[in-house]
């Protein structure tokens, strides 16, 4: 549905160079929520605003829906009459909702409608059917300075289907929320995935968003993608980050005999009970050092940390009992991974 | 002098002056309003960047503010006679009064315009919108409250200079005051003409900032 293929953004500030954007290549397939997540400065706004040419990519190509984008942006800074006609059919929301404040929450609905034409009753149809949508049916006189932070994004997102897209983007729209609103807009957002078949293009730096929504996630660091994959994939992938901090995992081996152990739970594995299995089967004392489960994308994923007695040679069987029932199975050295990839790091800034 | 003297002598300043300020404002602002868009479209990021266009009204428009409005007057007579047929009376002032006033006003809407958050811009050029919606749909509407503003500062400014225009031919208060109240010795007479021109700018100030706080107050409270 969305395709970037050598996306690359170049900033000049000042006489210098700052490039936002390294050969970005993104793939999000029709009807799935995918997540782009980063730190601040990693290009992941760059990224989504080059996909509806807000910001005009450097080099690369951007397509949405079989309509090549770049090719429809031309020259100059002014946007042509067929990339807002594109432009119309990819919904956009905001951190910042980006509402007018001098209209009501109606009118800032119908705004979409206005540009592409609708006569006005239709518009107006059309708005309080989409405010009913977003469960705002109340609130359609109201003026935006008079809502919550929740109720503007809903009207936001309201303001973003009128045109009837097909794409969602959403640039940080839950970063400006506490908690509780954050969990009731992705529910929103993931409903409107399933009943209207929208594709939803989404940037966070906020990593449960990627957990309650996402059915696909990609890692952005330094304008490039890292990682990228359906969440199960990034889950089953050895070394992970993404997966890493989706479950993130504790705790270290109780003594030099002793096995630490990753195990990564997806799809039925996640509902059999392995762990009691495996302790009947062998006859041996499993420790919990640390386990997070959780639903993903609709699907019940999660990763335990777990010691078993011996060390890694004489685990061979219950490991392979464990990969038998379709889990990942990562043994964890004694140094325990996140000091090893900090060492790793050090080394490299002493290098530089 | 006595008051019944005196009186249809400052009913006909006061109605030469308001003549002459709400035609010259209105002329004014349908003149200022463009340039002042245009400062803000063609400056560097802005929609419709056009550096040498920027940079070029920029010029006049400082050159504009930077003339003494009594200047720009005498030099204005030419234009004037063109325009009007003759530089005397109400209805010539509204030339060089509006031509001193549109630089002013545009500098006012600019500040205005600008201040409009970018992220509204972005939101509706992510809707498929054009130049010409993003100005009257967004731009607009959401400066009207300081553009109002803008208009009240220019109402009163044209007030200060239908005053001095009445030194050059101009009617109006000013030119009474000129000829009654200074030539003539009437100290009455001054203090009557400056009554009414400060009970003029302070109506014209209320009402300009109630309806800023008419316009500014949509959307804060029910």
């Amino acid at each position: 549905m969305i395709t970037t293929s050598g996306l690359t953004k170049v900033y000049q500030s000042r006489g210098r160079e700052v490039t936002a954007l390294d050969g970005v290549d993104l793939h999000v397939r029709e009807g799935e929520v995918f997540g782009v997540i980063g730190q601040s400065g990693a290009g992941k706004s760059s990224l989504i605003r080059c996909v509806n040419l807000l910001e005009r990519p450097t080099s690369g190509t951007v397509t949405v829906d079989g309509v090549d984008l770049t090719a429809l942006a031309g020259r100059g800074r002014r946007a042509g009459k067929e990339l807002r006609e594109a432009r119309s059919r990819i919904g956009m929301v905001f951190q910042h909702f980006n509402l007018l404040s001098s209209r009501t929450v109606q009118a800032n609905v119908e705004l979409p409608l206005e540009i592409l034409g609708t006569p006005a009753r239709e518009r107006s149809r059309k708005a309080l059917e989409l405010l009913d949508l977003v469960g705002l049916a109340d609130k359609a006189k109201a003026y935006p300075g008079q809502l919550s932070g929740g109720q503007k994004q809903r009207v936001g997102i309201a303001r973003a289907l009128a045109g009837d897209p097909k794409v969602l983007l959403s640039d940080e729209a839950t970063s400006a929320l506490d908690p509780e609103t954050t969990r009731s807009i992705l529910q929103l957002l993931r409903d409107l995935n399933q009943r209207l078949g929208l594709t939803v293009l989404l940037i966070t730096h906020e990593m449960d968003v990627v957990k309650t929504v996402c059915d696909s996630a990609a890692l952005m660091k330094r304008g490039r993608i890292v990682e990228s994959g359906t969440v199960a994939e990034l889950l089953a992938t050895p070394g992970s980050e993404l997966a890493e901090e989706l479950f993130p995992l504790t705790g270290a081996a109780g003594g030099p005999d002793r096995t630490v152990v990753d195990v990564t739970f997806h799809g039925d594995a996640a509902t059999r009970p392995v762990i009691s299995q495996l302790s009947r089967t062998y006859n041996i004392d499993i420790s919990i050092l640390g386990a997070a489960m959780d639903t993903v994308g609709g699907r019940q994923v999660g990763r335990m940390r777990i010691e078993l007695p011996g060390r890694y040679e004489d685990n061979v069987v219950p490991v392979g009992f464990l990969r038998e029932q379709g889990l990942q199975v990562e043994p964890v050295d004694a140094a325990g991974p996140d000091l090893d990839t900090e060492i790793a790091e050090l080394v490299k800034e002493g290098a530089k | 002098m006595t008051w019944s003297e005196m009186q249809p002598l400052l009913t006909q300043g006061t109605y030469d002056t308001l003549y002459m300020v709400l035609w010259s404002t209105l002329v004014t602002v349908l003149g200022g309003l463009p340039v002042g868009i245009l400062l803000v479209l063609t400056d560097k990021g802005g929609l419709l960047q056009n550096r040498p266009l920027n940079k070029a009204l920029g010029v006049v428009v400082n050159i504009g503010r930077s003339l003494p409005f009594i200047i720009l007057l005498i030099a204005l007579i030419p234009v004037t006679t063109a325009v009007v047929g003759t530089f005397i009376g109400p209805t010539a002032m509204i030339v060089p009064l509006a031509i001193g006033a549109i630089p002013f006003f545009a500098r006012l809407v600019e500040t205005a315009v600008r201040e409009v958050d970018h992220g509204l811009v972005e939101a509706v050029e992510s809707m498929g919108g054009g130049v010409p919606t993003i100005v009257g749909k967004v731009l607009l509407p959401q400066a009207l409250p300081s553009l109002v503003a803008a208009v009240t500062t220019t109402l009163i400014t044209l007030v200060g200079y239908s005053a001095m225009a009445g030194a050059v031919g101009g009617e109006g208060l000013g030119s009474k005051a000129v000829t009654y109240g200074f030539q003539r010795f009437e100290t009455g007479f001054m203090l009557a003409t400056v009554a009414i021109l400060i009970a003029l700018v302070t109506v014209i100030q209320l009402i300009g900032d109630g309806a800023v706080r008419l316009l500014a107050r949509r959307g804060r409270t029910a």
